[in-house]
């Protein structure tokens, strides 16, 4: 591939490369708010639907009984979902507009899937927040607003669906949008907007509705194709978890040893002096390799292999940084996390925690507070205090090895983690790492 | 300033990290190869993970014994030109060990046995990764899977009770008997591919460019006349201009009406395409709505 013709590009002091017009979107709101019809919509106006698998929802519909083309079975493929109505699962989609493409979470609503919500958030630009104009503002969307907010989802998109069945009422829209916005407040999320929609007819998805005359903000789409994108990790010097070691071992590549791996954040090139950890040595890169030869600099996102000026005890899981703002160091982390497994917390138990290339083991040592996910209060009541599935709250551990960690909210590479059972292997929780003391 | 990368190279990235995740996580992991273009692209991605080092898995090919002839001389060349290990299991073999049964009928297809073989093979040899090159964007039940996908001891998919996967933190436990499915081409369509085929000036088998082919029409869709699919009474062979979209068994795998015979034709003619890459060329995904559900969670692919 022509990364040379990109490396000219690369002058300056950038920090990172962010991808050409590319908006990964997540779906959040409670069930039956309507985000799988949105999404199949989306789809559906902007031709992006194979006319095989229109076929196939359509007759998957008639077997359904509905009136009309089901547009959530798009995205509700399994059997399961199917037979129930609900969305089990993430679903991803990809379409592309001339203006931009897109990566599509399509997540459940359902609070017991709260987890998969989590998942298709995590990787998100953005959050796509439906609420039933009917119901208002409810305990899920608070709960998902909440998340996204904690994953560091830049943008909230709200929209506000089913305005057909109340009239398209201006009041039904505004009520909403001052109960969210008063919530959000204390999620101290800074980007917030709202659009009125119809996911079912198609109001306000890709063109001005004319039953909503009195919203003069964009429709859904040419809000998509015009938020910003990328996330805003990434602010945190040059970080490189050394992911693999390619040694050769041939007799053409005797000597050869450099540590691949993916450049979380940041930039570097040949000459630039790098600090090694957890060994506290600093040494110098040599060469910058790829398949396709030698490059004269790199920046995250990019898959690289470096060659180091001296020869030092570098494996997998440790990490080649900048020397002048290096991550911090220690067996002591405090975060966030939200609990996954119907299992709950074990106060004094441990777990295998992975966080960048590093496997560790990693004990928990206190739980500060349960977040209330409805009115985000802290619950600290000592005693008997636990986190349940779906729950999120305040950790601390203490870990096998030291992390080399960043505040999540400055580096998403290397402050985020997971804690698997040591027995299943299930992934329990996701973590994102707060300085020590510091509330979310 | 900011600077950008195109779509493909943060792709590219995004499955070089998968690569070497899988390497790094397990013991004995094994890449599983077509001879389709989504196989073409993973050794590539191969290739820029681990050289110049030997790939650290090698590479296995399930043979239905009823493959396209182009793509078996394709995987041997593509696999001794890259030096590495090749490994082959045949569902004939299982047939014949009584370990799978063929289904009868003229419209039986050894697409399905091939989960009977490749579970076996996975267990024989011990593998607790197997990298495979299917996309989120080809199927609706393979939209809803994760990069790193949980199978049990008994090779099974269990679509509701997934593992979460956040951020690119992958979790590859397991205990003993139990495998990981990794798929580095999740987040990839089919335009992404035929455009990094494009750009890499990868080597592709023939079939998947416009030639003329004795075919005859079956449900609607181009079926190739072999020996492992005869004519019914009522069907009728001709010659016609055709090239293949995937390249499956051929007893399953139709061949769509086209004349784009070089790289820039058929990436317009991709880019155009009304009809999803399955729908056009699967007779085995419209047995049933789920039937791609149905295979994975049995084991298959
Ligand atoms: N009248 C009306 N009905 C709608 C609208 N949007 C969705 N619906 C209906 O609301 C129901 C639920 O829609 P879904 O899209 O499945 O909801 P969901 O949010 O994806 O649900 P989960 O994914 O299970 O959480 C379906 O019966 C839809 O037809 C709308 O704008 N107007």
């Amino acid at each position: 591939m022509a990364i040379a013709a990109l490396d000219s590009r690369l002058a300056g002091p950038a920090a990172a490369l962010s991808t050409i017009d590319l908006l990964r979107l997540s779906t959040a709101g409670s069930v039956d708010d309507g985000k799988s019809t949105l999404i199949g919509r989306l789809l559906y106006e902007t031709k992006s639907i194979f006319e095989d698998q229109l076929e196939a929802i359509e007759r998957a519909s008639l077997r359904q009984g509905a009136d009309q083309l089901n547009l959530a079975l798009l995205t509700d493929g399994l059997r399961a979902e199917r037979e129930q109505g609900i969305t089990i699962d993430v679903a991803y989609r990809y379409f592309a507009t001339p203006r931009r493409k897109f990566i599509i979470a399509d997540t459940p609503g359902h609070v017991q899937y709260t987890r998969n919500m989590v998942t298709g958030a995590s990787t998100s630009d953005l959050a796509l927040i439906l609420v039933d104009a009917r119901n208002g503002v409810v305990e899920q969307s608070r709960r998902h607003a909440l998340l996204a907010s904690l994953l560091g989802v830049r943008q909230l998109l709200v929209c506000v669906n089913k305005m057909d069945l109340v009239g398209y009422a201006r009041e039904a829209f505004e009520q909403v949008r001052d109960e969210f916005s008063s919530f959000a407040t204390g999620l101290g999320t800074a980007n917030v907007a709202f659009i009125p929609v119809s996911a079912l007819y198609g109001d306000n998805v890709i063109e001005p509705s004319a039953n909503m005359e009195w919203y003069d903000g964009p429709a859904l789409l040419p809000y998509l194709e015009a938020v910003p994108a990328g996330s805003n990790a990434g602010e945190a010097g040059f970080r490189f978890p050394v992911q693999w070691v390619v040694r050769p071992m041939s007799n053409e590549h005797h000597d050869y040893r450099a540590y691949a791996g993916q450049i979380g954040s940041g930039r570097v090139q040949p000459g630039d002096e790098v600090l090694v950890l957890p060994l506290g040595k600093t040494t110098r890169i040599r060469a910058i390799d790829t398949y396709d030869g030698s490059l004269d600099s790199a920046a995250a996102p990019l898959s690289v292999s470096l060659l180091l000026e001296d020869d030092l005890d570098v494996s997998r899981g440790d990490m080649l940084c900048d020397p002048f703002s290096p991550p911090s160091s220690s067996q002591d982390v405090e975060a966030m996390v939200c609990w996954f497994s119907e299992t709950p917390l074990n106060p004094n138990g441990r777990y295998t925690i992975r966080h960048t290339t590093r496997k560790a083991r990693a004990l928990v040592t206190g739980i500060d507070y349960r977040l209330d996910t409805n009115t985000l209060q802290r619950d600290t009541d000592v005693r008997g205090l636990n986190l349940k599935l779906n729950d999120v709250g305040r950790l601390r551990l203490r870990t096998t090895q030291p992390l080399l960690w960043d505040e999540y909210r400055r580096n998403r590479v290397t402050g985020s983690f997971i804690l698997a059972d040591e027995g299943t292997n299930s992934t329990v929780a996701a973590g994102m790492i707060l300085p020590p003391g510091e509330d979310w | 300033m900011i600077s950008t990368i195109t779509n493909l190279q943060a792709l590219e990235a995004e499955s070089i990290f998968i690569m070497r995740e899988t390497a790094a996580q397990f013991e004995r992991p094994v890449l599983l190869f077509s001879g389709g273009k989504d196989s073409a692209v993973l050794l590539r991605l191969a290739e820029k993970a681990f050289r110049p080092a030997r790939f650290p898995f090698p590479i296995m090919h399930i043979d239905t014994g009823h493959n396209f002839p182009e793509a078996i001389e394709f995987r041997d060349r593509r696999v001794a030109e890259l030096g590495e290990r090749l490994i082959v299991r045949y569902v004939q073999d299982s047939i014949d060990q009584g370990r799978a049964f063929e289904e009868p009928g003229v419209a039986s297809s050894r697409n399905r046995l091939q989960t009977v073989t490749l579970l076996d093979a996975i267990r024989e040899l011990n593998f607790d990764a197997a990298i495979g090159g299917a996309r989120r964007d080809e199927e609706k039940a393979r939209a809803k899977e994760r990069i790193f996908s949980f199978r049990d001891e008994f090779g099974q998919w269990d679509p509701k009770n997934q593992r979460p996967e956040v951020w690119n933190l992958y979790n590859g436990g397991i205990r003993s008997g139990e495998h990981v499915r990794v798929f580095p081409l999740s987040n990839w369509t089919e335009l992404d591919v035929w455009r990094y085929v494009e750009e890499e000036d990868l080597e592709l088998p023939s079939i998947y460019f416009a030639h003329r082919r004795l075919v005859f029409e079956r449900s609607g869709m181009l079926m190739s006349v072999s020996d492992h699919l005869p004519l019914r009474p009522d069907e009728r062979a001709f010659e016609h201009q055709v090239r293949y979209r995937t390249v499956g068994d051929m007893t399953c795998t139709a061949a769509v009406s086209s004349s784009a015979s070089t790289l820039a034709e058929v990436i317009a003619e991709v880019a155009a395409f009304r009809v999803g890459e399955r729908g056009a060329t699967r007779i085995d995904d419209k047995f049933s709505e789920t039937a791609m559900e149905d295979r994975k969670r049995e084991g298959y692919f």
